[in-house]
């Protein structure tokens, strides 16, 4: 942490338990009153130049890359978009069941280790606890049971996506119209070995998630609440589906913006904003403008936004969840939490089902049709929608990629999160590391990964200002950025 | 009785030798030792905690850019470091993990051998670093021996002609 009491700007860097590096600037104003913040990202990959003039089947194992914790999202992503290279895109079923039975996989260990591992701590320690012990050694001395499941969820998760995918990280699964592999009889028994288990610490962790937000109700109202429009993708009988479905978006109140939206259509509803001083676009739906149009994504949207769960332990939880707001969309930040773990019970209910389902060790793995030359892939990953959209040459060479990952669709959301919180904390008090601990909480809540949610290199706009109270440019140094 | 013992290299192959670790226990792997599991990783993650904790020793193999000696061969310390990420997580997070969540007793070590070259995308290590990638497994493989393990009946390389050290 840095204080400059010159310029009364307060930098926190880095970012802990937050995955990939990011950065908050908070300026004050001449009574020290918080003026504005920013979360501001430091790191890009720049993927989407990368990936112009490749191959496009390259693009299903290439993407991955872009993270080693959800690579399967980015996998079945790419993959999504790239069954229309080939036609493919009517999956045979069990090539769609081994790629959803993946995708669940990477669901239920993402949100077990998100939960367990980067969350848990500021939930059973308090959000000032000392940071000494508030993280996951702290949790594994106090709670080793609960330290011990996490880490035994994430491990049957990953087993889920080694079955399906080949590989725990960077598998190869899924390919162009399908899938590369059923899933063996042998492979089956034992992933069903420990699913009763599973099933039963996501439950428990359910009511970990669940009491914790009901306890601390007051709490959640006033920390980094604020009304926002939710998107996902949801079945066509308006189901929670993480792996396919159209584009639904409502408002703060539930009300709906556009629903069912073909995903290839989605650049007709969804617009891309970038600003000077970030690495990461904001985007917004189209019909409100950048000013009323930015929307959250990931587990809370999606609670929020699906009219029903098809599994049942999971659809009892979503009718709890909704019974707090009255059946209308939940803006509390820190129930990302309840809906996340919702997620997870979601998840392994869907492995469950899919393990006991023999279409799996069916042999019709590919499809194919008349080939198109742009295809789009959107998924929920475990942090949110995520888009991959691409279009290739008749030589099958890449020659446009546009992501939106879901920590973009946050963008926005985790920029208000920060400012609410720092407004709330921070003005004119005392600085402290628990006080500075609950903008990380706010952004942990989210789930963000920084790392994957830029853009090309040489097109992002870089300014670094300093300024004083009075609005006094002090220094400044600009990349990337016409003149 | 024999020690159970855990070979873990972590590390991305497709960045030259950065592949140090999974290609050392590849050298292992093919000596077929009784006791001794073989595994490999991009990045050590919590789950591997697990997998520590069944194990009597656990021996972590990494790429290393210390240019001093060939490799290096050094006790790990259980390193409960809050600023875990599952991004970065080191053997010494992992063995805390396993000790705490798990009640594991196993010792560990790490072994880093020198790289050389990092910053290509490249699947296979540079010269310098397949010399001492073999100067390790000279180490190694008798210091498995030595922990009282027994080279298996089909002890032999059958992947390629190199000689056993």
């Amino acid at each position: 942490m840095v204080i400059s009491n010159e310029t009364k700007r307060i930098v926190i860097e880095p970012l802990t338990r937050v995955e990939g590096h990011g950065k908050v600037t908070i300026h004050l104003d001449e009574n020290g009153e918080v003026q504005r913040t920013r979360l501001h990202i430091v790191e890009f990959r720049g993927f989407e130049r990368f990936m112009q003039g490749r191959p496009f089947w390259e693009l299903p194992v290439a993407v991955q890359r872009l993270c080693g914790i959800c690579p399967v999202s980015h996998h079945l992503c790419a993959s999504k978009a790239v069954d229309f290279f080939v036609g493919g895109q009517n999956l045979t079923p069990t090539a769609e069941k081994m790629r959803r039975l993946m995708h669940y996989g990477q669901m239920y260990q993402s949100h077990a280790l998100h939960f367990f591992h980067l969350c848990s701590p500021d939930l059973l320690f308090g959000f000032d606890a000392d940071p000494a012990t508030r993280n996951v050694f702290g949790v594994a001395d106090k709670f080793p049971e609960l330290a011990k499941q996490g880490i035994l969820m994430r491990k049957y998760g990953q087993e889920v996506i080694k079955a399906t995918a080949g590989k725990k990280v960077h598998g190869t699964g899924a390919i162009p119209g399908g899938i590369n592999k059923n899933l063996s009889i042998a492979e089956r028994d034992e992933l069903l070995v420990d699913l009763p288990q599973m099933i039963l610490w996501a439950q428990g962790a359910l009511e970990i998630a669940k009491n914790y937000t009901l306890d601390n109700l007051d709490l959640a109202t006033k920390f980094a609440a604020f009304l926002s429009n939710h998107l996902c993708i949801v079945r066509a009988d308006g189901a929670l589906d993480l792996y396919d479905g159209g584009l639904r978006a409502i408002g703060p109140g539930g009300a709906t913006i556009f629903d069912h939206v073909d995903n290839r259509k989605y650049l007709d509803y969804i617009h891309e904003e970038v600003k000077p001083w970030s690495y990461m676009k904001f985007p917004f739906i189209r019909s409100l403008g950048t000013e009323d149009g930015w929307y959250r994504v990931g587990p809370l949207a999606r609670i929020n936004a699906c009219d029903f769960i098809d599994t049942p332990l999971a659809e009892a939880a979503r009718q709890e969840f909704m019974a707090v707001t009255d059946g209308k969309p939940n803006n509390l930040s820190l129930a990302y939490h309840w809906a996340r773990m919702i997620e997870t019970v979601h998840s392994i209910e869907k492995i469950e089902e899919l393990l006991n389902d023999p279409d799996l060790q069916g042999e019709d793995l590919l499809s194919t049709g008349d080939r198109k030359l742009e295809g789009v892939g959107i998924i929920e990953a475990p942090r949110g929608t995520l888009f991959h959209h691409y279009k290739i040459d008749e030589n099958d060479q890449v020659l446009m990629a546009n992501l939106i990952v879901s920590t973009t669709s946050n963008n926005e959301p985790m920029n208000r999160a920060v400012e609410s919180v720092a407004r709330r904390y921070l003005s004119g008090k005392e600085i402290t590391e628990g006080l500075l601990n609950h903008i990380e909480v706010a952004i942990r809540a989210y789930d963000p990964c920084l790392s994957c949610a830029t853009h090309a290199m040489g097109q992002m706009p870089l300014n670094v200002e300093l300024f004083d109270f009075e609005g006094q440019k002090l220094h400044g140094l600009s990349k990337g950025i016409a003149q | 009785m024999q020690p159970s013992i855990l070979i873990l290299g972590f590390g991305n192959p497709g960045r030259v030798d950065d592949g140090l670790g999974p290609a050392l226990v590849e050298g292992i792997r093919v000596r077929n030792f009784e006791n001794v599991s073989c595994e490999t990783t991009y990045q050590l993650q919590v789950e591997d905690a697990a997998e520590v904790a069944n194990h009597d020793l656990v021996v972590f193999a990494d790429a290393t850019t210390e240019q001093g000696q060939p490799f290096y061969f050094r006790p790990v310390e259980p390193d409960p470091d809050p600023s875990f990420s599952t991004h970065s997580v080191t053997p010494g997070a992992i063995l805390a993990l396993a000790r705490q969540a798990f009640g594991a007793t196993c010792n560990a070590w790490i072994l880093g051998i020198r790289g050389h070259d990092f910053n290509r995308f490249h699947e296979g290590l540079s010269a310098e670093s397949e010399s001492d990638l073999q100067t390790a497994l000279g180490f190694l493989a008798p210091w498995l021996l030595a922990q009282g393990l027994e080279p298996s009946e089909d002890s032999v390389d059958r992947t390629n002609t190199r000689a056993l050290p």
